[in-house]
């Protein structure tokens, strides 16, 4: 190895957390103490480290970085890790997001609080894993690893109903995989290798692809999640303690997305043409319909959890727009919501500390006792709605704008998203925190304390920064999806080739 | 082709196993109160038979009048059984230890139904197949039924029996018709002699000769549609006999099948695939649907092993080396989550009521044993087939030949099976994490017990780094394709 393996020390920085908080031992308040200071101690070291990666990171190259090689099974399966613009964006996500969710569990985790550190950090592990990776095996292994964290999060420290709840998780996203793993084999058998930029050069057969999308897509489309399988989302949304939910948001939703970017596109690139029109579909019915089903829910984390599919299905279509601003704004949409989702459920996690309930009706008036809280709820609330300056708003436009030249119908249908967004957001605003402040068991809440400000803070930055100033993350994955465009236009153009050549004869 | 005096190297193991028990029985016979050092022996018999079949070399040689043969597959799945068998004495110590009933015939039945496995493994003729069978199913007969004064345990011993005959017998006629249809019982002579007829020329009663012997086999792995004795006899037998059933037996028999599928009957794969394709989805599926409604662990295990078997079966479907490779490694892994698993089970005990078998027993076991419950949860995963766990890379070697075979639609419905197997092993989870404390078990204190459980999880743990796995891999490689080159 000619430097050091800076992924891999990243990757597996937070196992070296869980064996220090697995050698604690001792009094139980002593314990969680400890247990919750080495998680966080490691989470911001390991959120420092990765920052070496946004500072050396080439943006000038469309290849991958900071490549690791190693042999592990052997026959063509390697340990191999390396990033490049597309996922490079999402391991500082996740780097970033998780120090938030360890303070967000900081006093509302009582029971168990040794367990539920090590569940938080094997899980940054293996999604750290699924974003670095560049072997099919590896991306396979790390992926469905994250369920068994996920699953018990849920499980232990969630809700009343929370044992249905991550029984839905993990089943239907293990169904979803294994289809995935199928395929991974049949390309495995095809190619002889499971190295990721070696198959993005190989040339599957059209027919094959068809049928190797679908179950890519069987995978994705869960962990995305899409209409009609997104149903596991608004439960384990609901049931997950608020820095589960914040994860689940923030990052594991971004896997999907991220999977189609690294794998159904480059990969079966005359499938994903062939079969855009059932991802426009679904994504135009994913935008409406649960928009208007969002309108509807009287949970505040339901509420949040539906408008996150409505967001995902503005993903799908940018990426299946086939063009640089779709794909752009693919990846600023995912990574905007990584920050504003997170947030809107920090928010309610604020609340639910206070009152222990989601209901939305239990709740109006807040902003006359919990001004900050107000400020707060409200620029996210916009942020999400998409007003200009944020984010959202960044990620929407160049999504439209992709998606507008492949078809103005289905840029129509995704603008309805965008207004009943503002109208499921500032109805829900509206509810909990303006009105007068009547309910009595509100009368004492505290508005928000150090902690929580402190938790705030960089993702208000953060979102700003993104919505006012793009360039600086642009910068990274520009030349990255400019590759891909192009990559893809490529094979595109060989097959109609070879088509013609076919019909000629 | 007899020699005068027949290669006695690469027996020394079975023979000096074979000796060792008539040893063992004798000591036990004579001294009074040897149950200890009885059992103790018997795995230091156990360790330097290892030994000696290590030492005996990977080489493909044929000895007894070719009704025996060594090579590399026999002495990786020896390795196995023996490693099995060895487990199971040592959990026993401990089970007899505190339930009492401690006798010295357990140990000496055991040793015996391991040679009589090792026999099986190196079978390479009718005749000496059938022997290694039924000594280890005699054997495992009286272990089955080891409690007597135990209904359940009686009942177990009985099933086992009589289904066990019944199954003999239909082995023993399949052998008869293949020899009257052949006219040979080796398996080389059977192999020349099948491939002089040419492509479909096998003799119709020769190919139901083999459709009898391959069921009279697919009882000993327990696989569908003979599977119905398992069960009740894993219920039913102490705990440390399940563990060893579930395990051993298995793994011999499933070498032998290999073998009879590849070598005597290699040019018959279209007559054989289609049975032994049948046979590994019904198993898969009965394996998974079955055990949803379990309440009893170890019943649970006995479906949970039907549904392991047919992903096993898998790997010889392809029906070349890189699928017996698959088939080894799965047994491999296989025996190191069961075993660590048995061990959890055994050590479900309480004050007052004893063992303990109920799954609900468990319930909040993530709060009062918080290793244990992490060791369970282990193994459940890795039943599950979950990465990174071992049991996910059991399945991922099997998947890939048949996937290159071209079995496509099979592939897929092992792994939804193995979706379906993913809700009944985290349901154990779920229990041990997510439901309230059931009283606590009393703590387990055996050192042995310890250590081997321990070994095991990290064995399933770190399973995905490659110095770990790479001997098992490496070793599963060259014993695979020693055997697919005759």
């Amino acid at each position: 190895m000619e430097y050091f393996p800076i992924l891999s020390a990243i990757t597996f920085l937070p196992l070296l957390g869980v064996l220090i908080i697995l050698s604690i031992n001792g009094e139980k308040e002593i314990v969680e103490r400890n247990a919750r200071n080495a998680a966080l101690l490691t989470t911001v070291a390991t959120f420092l480290f990765s920052l070496v990666l946004w500072f050396s990171f080439d943006k000038t190259t469309a290849g991958f970085q900071f490549v690791e090689n190693a042999g592990w099974l052997g026959g063509g399966i390697q340990y191999k890790m390396g990033i490049d613009g597309i996922s490079v964006l999402f391991v500082l996500l996740t780097t970033f997001i998780m120090p938030i969710c360890i303070l967000c569990g900081w006093n509302t985790i009582k029971s168990r609080v040794k367990e539920y550190m090590i569940a938080f950090l094997l899980l940054e592990c293996f999604m750290i894993g699924v974003f670095c990776t560049l072997d099919l095996v590896l991306f396979y292994v790390f992926f469905e690893a994250g369920l068994i964290p996920m699953f018990l999060i849920i499980g232990v420290w969630g809700g009343d109903n929370r044992v249905y709840a991550a029984y839905k998780l993990f089943l239907y996203t293990l169904l979803g995989s294994v289809l995935m793993l199928v395929a991974m084999l049949y390309m495995y058998g095809q190619a002889g290798t499971t190295d990721i930029p070696t198959l993005m050069q190989h040339s599957f057969d059209p027919h094959a692809q068809i049928w190797l999308f679908l179950a890519f897509f069987a995978s994705f489309a869960v962990k995305m999640p899409m209409w009609p399988v997104h149903t596991w989302l608004p439960d384990a949304h609901v049931q997950a303690p608020t820095a589960g939910s914040v994860i689940l948001a923030g990052i594991l939703l971004k896997m999907g997305g991220y999977g189609f970017l690294r794998f159904s596109l480059p990969m079966f690139p005359v499938a994903s043409e062939e079969l855009a029109w059932l991802i426009y579909a679904l994504s135009c019915i994913a935008i409406i319909y649960t928009s208007l089903v969002a309108l509807r829910q009287t949970d505040m984390k339901k509420l949040i959890a539906y408008s996150s599919v409505a967001h995902m299905g503005f993903v799908t279509l940018g990426i299946f727009a086939f063009n640089v601003q779709g794909i752009e704004g693919a990846i600023i949409v995912m990574l905007a919501h990584g920050f504003v989702a997170s947030a809107l459920f920090l928010c309610v996690g604020v609340v639910y500390d206070r009152l222990h309930t989601r209901d939305i009706d239990r709740y109006g008036g807040l902003v006359n006792i919990m001004p900050k809280y107000a400020f707060v709820f409200m620029f996210f609330t916009m942020a999400s709605v998409g007003l200009p300056g944020t984010a959202n708003f960044v990620g929407e436009v160049l999504v439209l704008v992709g998606i507008f030249k492949v078809s103005s119908w289905v840029a129509f249908f995704a603008l309805f998203g965008v207004i009943l967004g503002a109208a499921y957001m500032l109805y829900l605003y509206r509810r909990v925190v303006f009105g007068e402040l009547t309910k009595d068991d509100l009368k004492s809440m505290l508005d928000m304390d150090k902690r929580e400000i402190l938790i705030f803070t960089p993702l208000v930055i953060l979102t700003l920064w993104m919505g006012i100033y793009p360039t600086t993350f642009m910068d990274f994955i520009h030349v990255s999806v400019d590759n891909l465009v192009v990559q893809h236009e490529a094979s595109m153009a060989t097959y109609h080739a070879a088509l013609e050549t076919v019909a000629g004869h | 082709m007899t020699e005068l005096f027949p290669n006695l190297d690469i027996a020394y193991g079975e023979i000096f196993l074979s000796v060792g028990a008539m040893a063992l029985l004798m000591i036990g016979v004579f001294k009074k109160d040897s149950v200890n050092l009885v059992s103790w022996l018997a795995v230091a018999f156990m360790a330097i038979t290892l030994f000696l079949t290590i030492a005996a070399g990977g080489e493909q040689t044929y000895t007894f009048s070719n009704l025996f043969v060594a090579d590399g597959l026999t002495q990786f799945m020896k390795v196995l059984v023996l490693v099995a068998a060895a487990l199971a004495v040592i959990m026993s110590r401990e089970f007899f230890k505190l339930e009492g009933d401690d006798r010295f015939e357990f140990p000496v039945l055991l040793v015996l139904a391991t040679v009589g496995m090792m026999v099986m493994v190196s079978a390479n003729d009718l005749m000496s197949l059938y022997m290694g069978i039924e000594l280890q199913s005699l054997s495992l007969y009286v272990l089955a039924a080891f409690k007597r004064d135990s209904e359940r345990s009686t009942e177990a011993g009985l099933k086992y029996f009589v289904l066990g005959a019944l199954s003999s017998g239909i082995l023993l006629y399949g052998c008869s018709l293949v020899y009257g249809f052949i006219g040979s019982t080796n398996f080389s002579s059977i192999a020349a002699a099948i491939s002089n007829m040419g492509e479909g020329g096998a003799p119709i009663g020769a190919i139901v000769g083999l459709v009898f012997v391959l069921s009279g086999l697919a009882f000993k792995i327990s696989a569908v549609p003979f599977h119905m004795w398992t069960p009740d006899v894993y219920e039913g037998s102490q705990t440390p006999v399940t563990a060893f059933f579930a395990v051993a037996p298995k793994v011999a028999a499933l070498a032998l099948l290999a073998r009879t599928l590849y070598v005597p009957f290699g040019d018959m794969v279209g007559s054989w695939a289609q049975v032994v394709i049948f046979m590994s989805v019904a198993s898969m599926i009965l394996g998974s649907f079955a055990a949803i409604m379990q309440t009893n662990i170890k019943r649970l295990m006995a479906y949970s092993s039907i549904g392991h078997v047919g992903f096993a079966l898998l790997g010889l479907i392809a029906g070349n080396a890189e699928g017996l490779r698959g088939v080894m490694i799965y047994m491999a892994i296989y025996l190191v989550m069961n075993v660590g698993m048995f061990v959890c089970i055994m050590s479900m005990r309480r004050k007052e009521e004893g063992m303990v078998e109920d799954i609900n027993e468990l319930s909040g076991l993530g709060q009062n044993h918080p290793v244990m419950a992490a060791f369970i949860s282990i193994f459940m995963f890795s039943l599950a087939g979950v990465p990174p766990l071992a049991g996910f890379f059991a399945k991922w070697y099997v998947i890939i030949p048949i996937v290159n075979a071209g079995y496509f639609s099979l592939a897929t419905i092992a792994v939804l099976t193995s979706v379906v197997g993913a809700y009944y092993y985290i349901r154990i989870v779920k229990v041990m994490y997510f439901d309230d404390p059931a009283e606590e078990f009393v703590a387990q204190k055996s050192f042995p017990m310890k250590i081997i459980v321990t070994l095991c999880a990290v064995l399933v743990l770190a399973f995905i780094i490659p110095q770990i796995s790479s001997p098992v891999l490496d070793s599963a490689s060259a014993a695979a394709s020693s055997l697919s080159h005759n």
